[in-house]
């Protein structure tokens, strides 16, 4: 009898479940009088759960800046968590797409979902703004027509790195220590081609498994004669890391540069003295001292008590583009051709990080920044030391000529002469 | 230790009868709502189906034949990744990669079942967990086979045959569904059949078992075989559903939630784990559209679950096992 | 000759690490017979509580004496309250330790946030030695050192005193103890308490190398079961030994082998497995 009680207990939530999800359908909806719905997902729980949310956001403080309103339409966001596993983001991505009947998509936050949604978004043919993802591949040799970035690839900043490191650093040797997967891979090769070609030498390249937390066994086998160590790290390892480069004496003895997740501000305020000093270069810096981003940073520590990390610029900033472009179609976002075709189209200068505008393949073109992490009013900060105007993500090559290239790998390939 | 009989009593097989017709029937009507909510609404089922097969699969091994295996996704992903590798590298044809993803999972689970199926209990649970670390491992190291952490990408669709566009969501879950009710109608016969019943008998008393001439390693083994060449169903039709493998197909999380799917259903019934199987993956989605804080109370779901009926909710009411 | 010794001295670290870990879940498993799955979650909560003890008062001591009672007790309540109730049925015991792992992990990320942290190093350890080109960070020894004085404190409690050996004899015959008066369900709450403080001491330890971050719970899980499993569930010797294979093995391997790092843990527990599946010294 129990038996029966609950298997139809279970039926009666699955049908309310059902029919909520009805009722809370309108009818094919009129245009112009309704919201222009904006679908989010992302990780909200696991253990990208903060990085997610920084991303959430940065979207959020824009929206609420403006009020949730744009070309005369309010913006409704809403938000689903996909763990940060690619199936689930599937699954959230219909619901939000076929369920919701959202007119744009936003978000994810690693590469496999990245790479997971994107057939799915140009079957669709919603756009989609990947504010985060840096999965070289997505704009160029994979690159579809509906998804846009409003971030950056893993190996954009650093092509210009490599070249400062080694004319202004003055780098002749240099070894790299960064997490082995495709994420690890695209910073550290653009990072080698572009030093490699000026002239200096990447000598050793050690890979550590993404679950990595006690760093001993590789840093026993950084060699003593480089001129510095290339790190790319992000979140808890980073942390780990800086902390364990100290603790074995390599700190006092070897410059330390890196990728710019390594330093980033959503792990930066965690770290001590152990990071003074590091230089690592990104299209960001929370310390930019321009009076856009003073105003975006002062703004979102007054709303969410620490300062903003790339990942929540570049949703901010995803933001941002979302409402330029609906107001370059008058808010007619139902022409979602018209509406992709805004999108690829909007040029921004007063962005936090400062002017971007996308490339033909949908990736900003950008500044990088080298930055230096030093003490400035008892916080740590990613002080910019210099600049680099219109990066693009094929660096100074010609577009044919790059992607003939193979993609960056585990194993380095030196471009044919 | 009592002991329910095979046979469904007749108020189960009513419920179970109302099921499968609204599975069969139901999805058609959806249309009158919006395409959408329909598409969507069928695309949640296909994946209840999916993970209740997948349920299934285990519950033949955790629930007939007592071993507790929690690397059990390993064979579901492999599968998947045979499918993946073939399609997107090679190009195969359809009915070609089908059944080479069935026979890697399932060689697979026969060489696998070789180190495993004379190991007991918590041990067994140990080695069959180190097992899918391993295979979850290799899904990630073997870069030039499995992409890695990114996964691969752009399986193609399932192309029309008789005039049906197969990857319609609508054909696609109708698909689904036969595969899922053949492989209920062969798992049923499997298990009421003599050799299902050993299984019983060996998850009751190896050593019974063995006193009456029965050669239980034999059984023990086959039986995790069988259940990882269904466990390979599932994985071939959750890669043509997704387009998309990925090691988070056969991670810990995984396995750990597959098992959950089948103790909260009901181990040793069949459609106990299916019906967990499919609650969970709705209950995940469901509340997680409500709020954020929808890993608590699915935390909490289980634990209430657990304690208002530990048997699971199929077996409620019914036998009481105090063996494990 | 250099790399040979820090790579010896950092297996050390980690089997010190392992044993705070491991040395708590097969103290549970030889007491109870259940696989704890929020064993890897009294981890987290301990370093996560001692974070929030130290950023009020500044000391390693407070916060570690603090995150051991906290986590203790509740292990304690999570085994008198939910777990007892299943004590012949282990299936769903294990369970119902998985739906607290899931409640501890929401739990802790809507108490502390998502953000990762580092507990700062007691002044007096911070640096490292640097003997013959060997550098070593004193906080590392340190670990070692307080793991093998716990490591011995444990096998003294077990095998020299009154409570352990009653204990002892809840483990081998539960019955029996209780017809001889031994309070065997306020013992296994105990010991279940204890195991989780020492998984909670042991992320205390870890807090300034390896910091506290969500998702912590799951990723030394598994390496904690190979332990106990190579050891011997049950064994404290076992653990001690257990801890120090397997933390040698990974970290060799990482050196040596690191395409491989994952078989080089996981295939030394299959083995074991296979062949002899009580481990290195458990009892059956």
């Amino acid at each position: 009898m129990r038996k029966i009680a609950a298997v139809f207990a279970l039926l009666t939530v699955v049908s309310a479940a059902r029919l909520g999800g009805l009722a809370g359908q309108t009818a094919p909806r009129p245009p112009a009088n309704d919201p222009i719905r904006v679908g989010f997902v992302g990780p909200l729980s696991g253990a990208y759960a903060q990085n997610g949310r920084d991303i959430q956001n940065g979207m959020l403080l824009y929206f609420e800046q403006i009020g949730f309103q744009a070309a005369g339409r309010k913006i409704e966001v809403i938000a689903e968590d996909d763990e940060a596993i690619p199936a689930t983001s599937l699954t959230k991505a219909r619901k939000l797409i076929e369920r919701d009947q959202v007119d744009v998509m936003a978000g994810a936050l690693l590469s496999s979902t990245g790479y997971a949604l994107a057939p799915y978004i140009e079957a669709s043919q919603i756009p989609m703004i990947y504010p985060v993802v840096s999965a070289d591949d997505l704009t160029q040799r994979l690159r579809g027509q509906w998804i846009i970035r409003t971030g950056w690839t893993g190996s954009q900043p650093n092509h210009a790195f490599g070249e400062y490191a080694f004319h202004t650093l003055k780098l002749k040797k240099v070894a790299t220590i960064a997490l082995d997967y495709a994420f690890g891979w695209e910073s550290v090769g653009g990072f080698q081609r572009t030093f490699e070609a000026e002239g200096g030498q990447i000598s050793q390249k050690i890979w550590c498994p993404v679950s990595v937390h006690d760093f001993a066994p590789y840093l026993a086998q950084i060699s003593r004669d480089v001129d510095a160590v290339y790190a790319l790290f992000l979140g808890r390892s980073a942390l780990q890391f800086m902390r364990q480069y100290e603790e074995f004496g390599l700190k006092k003895r070897i410059l330390l540069i890196g990728a710019g997740p390594t330093t980033d501000e959503h792990v930066l305020p965690a770290m001590g003295d152990e990071a003074l000093g590091v230089i690592t270069a990104l299209h960001y810096s929370a310390a930019l001292d321009t009076p856009a981003n003073r105003a975006f940073v002062a703004a979102y520590r007054q709303k969410y008590n620490k300062i903003p990390s790339y990942y929540a610029e570049s949703m901010y900033t995803g933001a941002k583009w979302l409402v330029a472009a609906i107001e370059a179609v008058g808010g007619r976002v139902e022409d979602r051709a018209a509406f992709l075709q805004a999108l690829r189209t909007v040029k921004l200068t007063d962005l936090p990080r400062g002017p971007v505008e996308l490339d033909d393949y949908g990736n900003p073109i950008e500044n990088v920044y080298v930055r230096k992490v030093e003490r400035v009013n008892g916080a740590l900060q990613n002080t910019v030391i210099a600049t680099f105007p219109r990066v693009s993500q094929f660096w100074k090559y010609d577009p044919a000529a790059y992607l003939r290239q193979p993609l960056y790998s585990r194993q380095y390939v030196p471009p044919a002469p | 230790m009592e002991e329910t009989s095979s046979t469904l009593s007749r108020r189960k097989l009513a419920i179970l009868i109302v099921a499968f017709a609204g599975l069969v029937a139901a999805p058609p009507f959806f249309n009158l709502a919006l395409p959408g909510l329909a598409s969507y609404s069928v695309g949640l089922l296909t994946e209840m189906l999916i993970f209740g097969l997948l349920a299934m699969s285990l519950d033949i091994l955790l629930g007939y034949t007592g071993m507790p295996s929690f690397g059990h996704a390993g064979f579901f992903g492999v599968a998947a990744y045979a499918v993946a590798v073939l399609s997107t590298r090679h190009h195969a044809g359809f009915w070609l990669t089908v059944a080479m993803g069935l026979a890697v999972g399932t060689l697979l689970s026969a060489a696998f079942g070789l180190l495993v199926s004379h190991v007991r209990d918590v041990y067994f649970l140990m080695i069959t967990l180190a097992l899918g670390m391993v295979l979850w491992g290799v899904s990630y190291r073997w870069i030039p086979m499995t992409g890695g952490d990114n996964g691969i990408s752009g399986l193609p669709r399932l192309e029309s045959h008789l005039g049906i566009p197969w990857s319609g969501p609508l054909p696609f879950y109708y698909l689904t569904l036969i595969v899922f009710l053949a492989c209920c109608a062969l798992l049923a016969l499997l298990v009421n059949s003599p050799f299902g019943l050993t299984l019983k008998g060996i998850r009751e008393s190896e050593s019974r078992m063995k006193s009456l001439g029965v050669n239980t390693w034999l059984h023990r083994y086959l039986s995790y075989v069988i259940s990882g060449a269904f466990a390979s169903i599932a994985g071939i039709l959750w890669a043509y559903y997704n387009r998309y493998v990925s090691p988070t197909y056969l991670d810990l999380t995984a396995s750990s939630e597959l098992f959950l799917m089948v103790t909260l259903g009901g181990p040793g019934t069949l459609v106990g784990p299916a019906i967990g199987a499919g609650a969970i993956v709705l209950l995940k989605n469901v509340i997680s559209a409500y709020t954020e804080r929808w890993l608590l109370i699915l935390g909490a779901v289980y634990i209430l679950t657990i304690l208002w009926a530990p048997q699971g909710l199929w077996n409620l009411g019914g036998r009481h096992r105090s063996k494990s | 000759m250099v790399y040979l010794i820090t790579q010896t001295l950092n297996g050390l670290f980690s089997a010190a690490l392992l044993f705070l870990i491991a040395g708590g879940l097969t103290l549970v498993f030889g007491v109870m017979r259940i696989v704890n799955i929020a064993h890897g979650s009294f981890y987290m909560l301990g370093v996560y509580v001692a974070f929030s003890v130290f950023t009020r008062t500044q000391s390693l001591l407070a916060a570690s004496l603090a995150a051991m009672l906290v986590v203790g007790g509740i292990g304690f309540a999570m085994q008198r309250l939910f777990l007892r109730r299943f004590a012949s049925q282990p299936l769903p015991e294990m369970m119902m330790t998985m739906g607290f792992a899931l409640l501890f992990r929401d739990g802790a990320f809507l108490i502390w946030g998502g953000d990762p942290f580092t507990l700062a190093y007691p002044s007096a350890l911070r640096g490292s030695l640097d003997v013959y080109d060997v550098v070593f960070p004193i906080y590392r020894l340190f670990v070692i050192l307080v793991a093998a004085a716990v490591g011995v404190l444990l096998g003294v409690l077990n095998e020299k005193t009154l409570i352990g050996a009653k204990l002892r004899a809840a483990v081998d015959d539960p019955e029996m103890a209780a017809g001889t008066g031994v309070p065997v369900a306020l013992l296994s709450g105990l010991v279940f308490g204890v195991g989780a403080a020492l998984a909670a001491f042991g992320g205390v330890m870890g807090g300034p190398i390896l910091g506290g971050y969500p998702g912590m719970d799951f990723d030394l899980l598994p390496l904690a079961f190979v332990v106990v499993i190579i050891g011997g569930m049950g064994s404290l010797k076992g653990a001690v030994v257990g801890s120090i294979v397997v933390g040698m093995i990974d970290n060799f391997g990482k050196a040596l082998v690191p395409e491989l790092s994952y078989f080089t843990l996981f295939a030394p527990m299959v083995v074991m497995l296979a062949v002899k599946p009580t481990g290195l010294y458990g009892r059956n």
